[in-house]
């Protein structure tokens, strides 16, 4: 049998495995990636929105926590990124803006459960704004008329996760972090120790897209460490509490684009958001389904975007459609993500990100390479103060004495 | 309390639940279990009941008897085809049966759910439907062999109470199977208006899964039920225009 032997191996090649492996190489560690189709998973649905003031609800201050320390990271990360990726300005290159999110309501019910979010968000010292319907439109004129308030969260942000992902795919070429195209099967074990990944058989199987000859790729992967990012399928390798949690997204495109920042509201009590980017691409999201694995594009999904879509912004019906996509988001019974030893040695996760995958990417990094440097004896001491807490938040920890 | 039976199963709380509109699962799960419930209905479009760690799986957890409905539907023929989905999935023939009339009121639509009402009975499911408030209509679904009836107080979602309890007083009258009252449960005390009204329970979803704090809510809500239906089983004082003194000529 072929055996490949690393320090570290990522599982899952999305934005969360992916960053993950760059700032484990550029701390100098030798890294493997394993994925059957890397970036095409969540990532490749996602809408990018940065956006952890604008997303509060009344139930969930630790995810507004862990989202407002990730956002702070993105500036730094995505300047690290571009660089060594090879790109230019960060920002242009990843479409990452700082624009802000617009919370917008029609009906009078509408207005009133936005200004009970509003107190709710003063409370906790967030940085809103309260708009009049017309203040809204002067910022964003492609507004339907009939909007009559709105909440302005102008420190959100959104990055375009498509122009990430390539990114962290060339910046790990341009590090020789080996990519294998492969499905992992299960889990190596010896006694209690995770001790690698084996890799599945058949179709779309092995190979190595950087060194080696395509035909004898490797069955098994040997590493110190194993790093498990597979997103909603993490629950099939192993005893978590990750669903698969089906959202369908719509992309429009336009010569220009027709709105400034990110736009959102309720519709019929469901929520939809618009997304512009810098090229006149218009992001629309998303449904939020719970059906297993099933990632079929279907009519009532389309319908009900574009219907809701279309009560904020009544021009989208004119534009083109770009690519209407069904991802699955890694969904955690708390909304939290599993990040962190996973109680077996050997083993980190770095999954269950459920809608906050591309925001908390810069935080799960930190906190993933915290706890490989301290299960390793390292130089980083355990994190203490505000990272030890935004920590102890992911600790796979949370579940164990139920899973 | 007293125990609640609806075509011959019984359950000691009052209290039905719903799902829709909870943040996460955790929290869900935490107000079905300050709730008390026994009995939760669960939409089955957009829900793969194989699926793990679903909503259906906390039910599970809590031996809950899930109540699938047919929320989503706007014909009788949707209805009937959800139905008999949820009923080889789930392996029950109860459904909640749901066909709205339009997306902005979500009312029932009356006709689409007589039909659906009647078909289903014939193919032999427990059916209880969501209606509007009206006394004829509960009356002509209890001939056709439904197992309960279920009034709404206010349209889905809205809060907005028992709009009309005299016309809930006419249908709890007349009825011989359980009323539940479904829909329209803002806080508390619609719920145990609801009970003093006569119904044998209450449904509600919303009023718990989007309160600040949703398992208080649940707890709250628990609490109203139980002391409605005791209120309703000890009898009311009659109203009066005056004054009673209370003290002094009897012991």
């Amino acid at each position: 049998m072929d055996v490949t032997d690393v320090m570290d191996v990522v599982v899952g090649g999305g934005v969360v495995g992916l960053a993950v492996a760059w700032r484990l190489a550029r701390e100098g560690r030798p890294v493997t990636v394993v994925d059957p189709a890397p970036a095409s998973g969540a990532s490749h649905a996602a809408a990018g929105m940065l956006a952890p003031v604008s997303e509060v609800t009344y139930t969930e201050a630790p995810l507004l926590r862990l989202g407002a320390a990730s956002l702070r990271r993105w500036p730094s990360f995505a300047a690290e990124l571009a660089a060594d990726a090879g790109l230019g300005d960060p920002a242009r290159a990843l479409d990452l803006r700082a624009d802000g999110t617009l919370d917008v309501a029609f009906g009078a019910d509408d207005l009133a459960a936005l200004d009970e979010l509003a107190a709710f968000m003063e409370k906790l010292e967030l940085p809103v704004e309260r708009l009049t319907g017309r203040e809204c439109r002067r910022l964003e004129p492609m507004l339907a008329p009939s909007v009559r308030g709105g909440l302005l969260a102008p420190g959100d942000a959104w990055v375009d996760p498509r122009r990430v992902t390539a990114a962290l795919l060339a910046a790990l070429h341009r590090l020789g972090v080996p990519l294998v195209r492969a499905r992992v099967a299960g889990l190596l074990r010896d006694g209690d120790r995770v001790t690698g990944v084996r890799l599945a058989d058949g179709p779309g199987g092995t190979g190595l897209q950087e060194s080696g000859p395509r035909e004898i790729g490797p069955r098994e992967i040997r590493a110190a460490n194993v790093v498990l990012a597979a997103g909603a399928w993490s629950g099939e390798l192993l005893d978590l509490p990750v669903r698969p949690v089906k959202g369908q997204i719509m992309r429009l495109r336009s010569p220009q684009p027709l709105l400034g920042r990110c736009v959102r509201g309720m519709v019929h009590g469901a929520p939809v958001y618009l997304v512009p980017r810098g090229d006149g691409e218009l992001v629309l999201g998303a449904t939020q389904e719970e059906l297993g694995f099933d990632t079929r594009v279907t009519a009532g999904g389309l319908y009900e975007l574009l219907r809701d879509a279309r009560e904020l912004v009544p021009g989208v019906t004119e534009l083109e459609v770009a690519d209407m996509v069904a991802g699955l988001r890694p969904g955690t019974p708390d909304n939290l993500p599993l990040i962190g030893p996973a109680g077996v040695p050997g083993l980190v996760l770095a999954t269950g990100h459920h809608r906050g995958g591309v925001l908390l990417t810069p935080l799960t990094t930190d906190l993933v390479l915290d706890a490989l440097t301290a299960a390793g004896g390292g130089a980083r001491e355990t994190e203490t103060g505000e990272t030890g807490e935004l920590a102890e938040l992911c600790s796979p920890r949370r579940f164990q004495e139920t899973s | 309390m007293d125990e609640l039976t609806i075509a011959g199963e019984s359950f000691s709380s009052r209290l039905i639940m719903g799902t829709g509109g909870a943040p996460s699962l955790d929290v869900l799960d935490q107000a079905l279990e300050a709730s008390g419930t026994e009995l939760t209905t669960v939409a089955m479009r957009r829900l793969d009941p194989a699926a793990r760690g679903s909503v259906l799986d906390v039910l599970r957890k809590r031996d809950i008897k899930v109540l699938p409905n047919t929320a989503g539907c706007f014909t009788a023929g949707e209805a009937l085809l959800t139905a008999r989905l949820a009923r080889e999935a789930l392996g029950t023939n109860w459904v909640k049966l749901e066909v709205i009339s339009d997306e902005r009121t979500l009312l029932p639509d009356p006709i689409e759910t007589f039909d659906a009402a009647e078909r289903l009975v014939a193919e032999g499911f427990v059916v209880l439907p969501y209606i509007g408030d009206d006394p004829a209509l509960a009356r002509r679904l209890e001939q056709a062999g439904c197992a309960a009836v279920m009034p709404l107080g206010a349209p889905i979602g809205s809060g907005l109470g028992i709009r009309n309890p005299h016309n809930i007083e006419l249908i709890v009258e007349a009825a011989s199977v359980p009323v539940i009252l479904d829909a329209g449960i803002g806080t508390a005390s619609d719920a145990a208006l609801a009970m003093e009204l006569g119904c044998d329970a209450v449904l509600l979803a919303t009023a718990v899964t989007r309160a600040q704090r949703p398992d208080t809510m649940a707890a709250a809500m628990r609490a109203a039920v139980e002391a409605g239906r005791l209120a309703r089983l000890a009898g009311r004082i009659p109203r009066r225009r005056y004054a009673e003194a209370s003290s002094p000529m009897t012991p």
